[in-house]
């Protein structure tokens, strides 16, 4: 059983091992797709775009009290 | 109320918003059209085992592979979005939005991710069915990732099978399928999909069009002509009936974006459709019907909007001012019966912290009798229901228009393929290149037909834009418009470079994805 639960992680590893290995316009791709999540998710995500009601409030409950104040009084600037 | 609101903050926020959309709009349509193309062109292979069919299919794949390498995670940007620039929307939104999201990224990440790589790397390695039965799965992985975005998208122009809790501020599901089926959710899922194959098949034939002109790939290029123009008419066909069904469902569910599509001001039993026009900019100030000159079918948009050529369709006029003949309450009624919802909404959650229980209750059934009214009450103006009619009319008809002229280019193409004549026309040849761009102007029309048209409203009559809005400088938000448009800007300019490298280079002298 071990064996053979193995033998197919080692096939799977080698699929994608030589598939990466063997990409050449690829790796270009790989690049650009790296370099944009790195922008997207470390510069953009971590220092621009905090999840305004995650990270002002401790719990539903406030984050509820917040949108609802919003709501009732929307003229708050 | 909304007269005190940050109206720089709230234009930002659409206009960049708009931007991240746009520019991922770009990417989305070739994956969705492509994907569907590859896996018909790998079934001809597998069942003909001809050689070139596996070649045209790999060099398909190819840019395939690139466009959506290069687009994959752009839309992720827009739920960054909501989080920092809309969150009393997303909070509103919340239990709505959680379940179709949460299915679309484990059905993106399971499907396309496990089966994308079986794709492009499995070509000697699986069974040629598996292969192709991988093919198959990512192109409707990607086509049903695209499914849930729409139902959540069509949620808001219609909100069906959701409560709106007023102790938690949260819409709540009530019905799963009453949101996924609701019709206008079934169509612009229907709409959206196919606009994308015809943008899909245009890309093919500009392409193929190359070839032809530089007098390379003849026999790929030939074949990938049929395919696109067979794919295209069809998907363009298609789009046509379901761009009928998207127009009805407006009709009944967003009567101003119709009115303004239309630039109909005044209601009109019978109305015509106008197929072209130039509206007069003194049409919007005095709520009359004023064109430069019009091309207009005779009833059609009755017919069209409530499948009687006698209907009534309002105009501008009748829902701002209300039209009791026609049982059309006035914007100003709306107005009122809104502001009496927030204010109950207020009077609830105050009397619910003071434990006043009894008039907690009373002050909830006086919100509830009210509280689908309950957007119009952050409006002051009745003409705020309006939205901005030259671009939603304008978009409109360019989209229309467009669509139209793409039916008759796949049949013309398709014609002149089938009887082998399309080598020599290079005037047409280089025409046809031309209509890619033109595809997304069309499929990008559409959206903004969609968008701008449904304003005031971030979830119709629930939620204006404005108020969904967080209230954070408007200065960030700018400052993240600027570094978006570089971030797509250099994208699409690192896709088109590469695609065009690879497209040069042919089926042969491409790299290994």
């Amino acid at each position: 059983m071990f064996k053979r639960a193995t033998t197919l992680f080692t096939k799977v590893f080698n699929f994608y091992y030589d598939g990466f290995r063997a990409m050449t316009v690829g790796k270009k791709l790989w690049a650009v797709i790296l370099i944009k999540l790195f922008i997207i998710f470390i510069v953009l995500k971590l220092f621009f775009f905090p999840d305004f009601l995650k990270t002002r409030f401790e719990n539903d409950e406030q984050r509820s009290d917040y949108v609802l104040e919003q709501l009732t009084t929307p003229n708050t600037k | 109320m909304i007269g005190n609101i940050d109206i720089a903050l709230v234009d930002w926020s659409r206009a960049q918003f708009a931007l991240t959309a746009i520019y991922h709009w770009f990417f989305v349509p070739l994956t969705l059209g492509l994907s569907f193309v590859i896996a018909f062109m790998e079934t001809i292979y597998v069942r003909t085992g001809k050689e070139e069919w596996r070649r045209i299919t790999k060099f398909w794949m190819r840019l395939f592979g690139i466009n959506f390498a290069i687009g994959v995670a752009t839309g992720i940007i827009l739920e960054f979005e909501f989080g920092t620039n809309w969150s009393n929307y997303s909070w509103f939104v919340g239990d709505i939005f959680g379940a179709p999201l949460a299915i679309e990224g484990i059905l993106a990440f399971f499907l396309e991710s496990t089966f994308i790589a079986v794709m492009f790397f499995g070509w000697n390695k699986v069974g040629k069915k598996f292969h192709l039965a991988s093919t198959w799965l990512v192109a409707f992985g990607a086509n049903l990732s695209a499914l849930w975005i729409l139902v959540a998208n069509a949620w808001m122009q219609n909100p069906v099978g959701m409560e709106f809790n007023p102790v938690t501020a949260r819409s709540e599901m009530l019905d799963f399928w009453a949101v996924i089926m609701s019709p206008v959710a079934v169509n612009k899922f229907l709409h959206t999909i196919t606009s994308s194959y015809v943008v899909a098949a245009l890309f093919m034939l500009c392409v193929s069009s190359w070839y032809l002109l530089k007098k390379r790939e003849l026999m790929l290029a030939k074949k990938s002509i049929i395919i696109a123009s067979v794919f295209g008419l069809l998907s363009a066909l298609f789009v046509a009936v379901t761009g009928d069904g998207s127009a009805y469902m407006v009709a009944q569910k967003q009567p101003a974006k119709l009115a303004a599509i239309e630039g109909l001001y005044q209601g009109k039993t019978g109305a015509g459709l106008i197929i072209f026009g130039v509206p007069k900019s003194d049409a919007h100030k005095n709520k009359k019907d004023n064109f430069h000159f019009k091309l207009e079918v005779p009833k059609m948009l009755s017919l069209l909007s409530f499948r009687q050529a006698d209907a009534y369709v309002p105009g501008i006029k009748d829902l701002t001012d209300g039209n009791v003949e026609k049982n059309i309450m006035s914007a100003g009624e709306k107005i009122e019966k809104g502001k009496l919802a927030i204010a109950s909404l207020s009077a609830f959650k105050n009397f619910k912290k003071s434990k006043q229980l009894t008039k907690a209750d009373s002050a909830l059934r006086v919100f509830k009798e009210n509280s689908s009214y309950m957007g119009y009450g952050y409006l002051n103006d009745p003409d705020s229901i309006i939205p901005n009619v030259p671009i939603t009319f304008y978009t409109f008809h360019i989209m229309v228009g467009l669509g139209l002229l793409f039916i008759l280019l796949f049949m013309v193409v398709l014609y002149l393929s089938v009887r082998n004549k399309l080598d020599n026309k290079k005037l047409l040849l280089r025409i046809i290149m031309w209509f890619f761009p033109l595809g997304f102007i069309a499929s990008q029309s559409g959206w903004i037909v969609t968008e701008v048209g449904r304003q005031p409203w971030a979830i119709q009559d629930l939620l204006p834009t404005a108020v969904a809005t967080t209230h954070i400088s408007a200065s960030s938000v700018m400052t993240t418009f600027i570094l978006f448009a570089v971030l797509f800007t250099v994208l699409l300019i690192a896709e088109i470079k590469i695609m065009i490298t690879q497209i040069k280079a042919g089926p042969e002298g491409g790299e290994h994805v």
